[in-house]
């Protein structure tokens, strides 16, 4: 398989003496989808900003699609597609003509741009919009408009900087469908985002960086199966005035009808419900306190936080 | 990329800025009439029926090139620079910093936005002209040589004012104090040759000078300087200001962290 992204030992450091990369390593194999996590100032933006020619490097090199960042930045850029943080449009623009423009500036010739611009503003429910100055779009309209204009051209590599946010539920999980349509179609795609529930929902791969290193690289589901412990809350059918005493469990008493139980991975959670059961405790419904990333990140920022 | 998708590059930039104008066109193309006609009633109906002949010329007559030229200085000029600076505060430039454009194509698309709206309004003033003054053109080659070269170099300032700018502010300081002085100063108005000598030989250190007086030769067939040096100096400035350009754009100054 061709690997759609190589990064090697790439630095940053700003002219005021902040370092933003510390030297990071990354593959991202073609078909991907692939989730780049990190908290805020950890450095992901600007390593996409590098990938994508929008920020300068100060070391390492990068490659998409065999082509070298700095050998071939054109074949690089021609590879890829950007949703950037902030919209990055002409306001005062229409939506149509900045998805032509888009395709423009990649070479694609103005008829055919209009053709594309025409499917994918089809395809992300904004062609009744086309004529629109983008300014008057709502903010989830900005976004899918975002999406289009990134795929306008045909990419090879998709990068989506929290593509989401924002957005509302449900067109949240229209874009997910939408995204994952694309990914099958063939394009590979990196994801941040601070939802990590669309991560964990999305992406087969997934890379946690912090303080300007990479600090985990894993497959989803290998991550996930390091997992040692998980909260669960419990609906209760009665209600009760004090925690149950269940041996082996830390439980939590949240209110008359729930309960906060943490269990750990060898004891699952037939062995809970036995001694529920036992109590004569009859549960409704059950679900995790935090997403089951979400509470992996945090611990993996935590031990980072204190190892540096 | 290969030189036709430079060639679809080239022309979306180009189309991109025609349009931007075009749709402000209150803001953009009726101005210069506007100002060209109080120029010619005032100056050249009201003050310049006493002031008499200038280089043998009617002054109503000896007006209309700097008049052309000045309205095409200054709309080159403006283009660029805010276009091309609103592109980078809304951050629309990452645009085409993230396709595969070269700079060269950057700088000659935003140029020759410039240089359409220069072209556009100095067919405007031109007209406007025609109706205070009677001229003929003496030679329409240097004419519309000086005329689109003034428009690049212009263009080019522009280029390289909003490439600095980071504010609105910083866009409007070189077209108050150095770009206005030093169109005004160039002889729209005289002839150098009624200056006092101090005066003339510190107004040849003024490039408009040479742009307006190349192309005064050029509409009427009179000049204060040299036509080839005034040319050879044209050329220099278009030649350094593209050079400084692409230096700018590779380094990424201005545009890129």
């Amino acid at each position: 398989m061709m690997s759609a992204l190589t990064i090697k030992n790439l630095h940053k450091s700003y002219s005021n003496g902040f370092t933003a990369l510390k030297g990071i390593d990354l593959e991202v194999d073609e078909g991907d989808f692939f989730a780049l996590l990190g908290p805020n100032g950890a450095g992901k933006s600007t390593a996409i900003g590098i990938i994508t020619s929008l920020i300068n490097k100060s070391g390492g090199s990068v490659s998409v699609f065999g082509h070298d960042l700095d050998k071939n930045p054109e074949a690089v850029k021609s590879c890829i597609g950007l949703v950037p943080q902030e919209f990055n449009f002409n306001q005062y623009e229409p939506v149509e003509e900045i998805l032509v423009n888009q395709a423009g500036y990649q070479g694609v010739p103005r008829g055919e741009a209009f053709h594309r611009a025409e499917i994918y503003l089809k395809k992300t429910g904004l062609w009744d919009k086309r004529r629109v100055n983008a300014r008057m779009l709502s903010g989830g309209m900005k976004r899918r408009m975002m999406i289009a204009r990134a795929l306008v051209h045909h990419p090879k590599l998709l990068i989506l900087d929290e593509p989401t946010a924002g957005v509302d539920i449900e067109n949240r999980h229209s874009m997910w469908a939408f995204l994952r349509k694309i990914n099958e179609s063939g394009t590979t795609i990196i994801l941040t985002t601070h939802y990590l529930e669309e991560a964990e929902s999305l992406c087969q791969k997934i890379a946690i960086i912090d303080q300007g290193k990479i600090i985990e690289n894993a497959t989803m589901s290998g991550l996930l199966h390091r997992l040692q412990r998980e909260t669960f809350l419990f609906d209760l059918k009665d209600s009760i005035s004090e925690a149950p005493q269940l041996e082996g469990y830390a439980v939590k008493w949240v209110d008359e009808c729930t309960i906060e139980v943490e269990v750990s991975r060898e004891q699952g959670v037939n062995l809970l419900f036995a001694a529920l059961s036992l109590q004569g405790i009859e549960v409704l419904s059950m679900r995790n306190k935090q997403n089951r990333l979400e509470q992996l990140f945090v611990d993996l920022v935590q031990q980072n936080g204190e190892a540096e | 990329m290969s030189m036709s998708r430079y060639a679809i590059a080239y022309q979306t930039i180009l189309t991109k800025e025609i349009l931007r104008f075009s749709r402000i066109w209150i803001q953009t193309l009726i101005p210069p009439a506007i100002t060209t006609t109080l120029y010619f009633l005032i100056f050249g109906q009201l003050i310049g029926s006493r002031i008499g002949q200038m280089d043998g010329l009617d002054y109503n007559q000896f007006i209309v090139p700097g008049l052309i030229l000045m309205s095409v200085i200054t709309n080159s000029y403006s283009n660029v620079v805010s276009s091309f600076f609103s592109c980078k505060y809304q951050r629309h430039i990452e645009e085409l910093l993230i396709s595969p454009v070269p700079n060269w194509i950057i700088l000659a698309g935003y140029v020759s936005g410039g240089v359409a709206r220069g072209v556009i309004v100095g067919i405007i003033v031109t007209l406007v002209a025609k109706f205070f003054a009677d001229f003929t053109i003496h030679s329409y080659l240097l004419t519309v040589t000086v005329f689109i070269l003034t428009s690049i170099l212009f263009a080019l300032c522009g280029f390289i004012n909003a490439v600095y700018a980071k504010t609105f502010d910083d866009i409007s300081i070189i077209p108050t104090f150095i770009l206005t002085p030093l169109t005004y100063l160039g002889g729209i108005f005289y002839s150098i040759q009624l200056l006092p000598s101090f005066w003339q030989n510190l107004s040849l250190f003024n490039p408009v000078l040479y742009m307006i007086n190349a192309f005064r030769y050029g509409v009427l067939g009179i000049s204060d300087i040299d036509i080839s040096t005034a040319l050879m100096i044209i050329v220099s400035f278009i030649v350094a200001l593209v050079l400084f350009s692409l230096y700018l754009l590779n380094r990424g100054i201005g545009i890129k962290q």
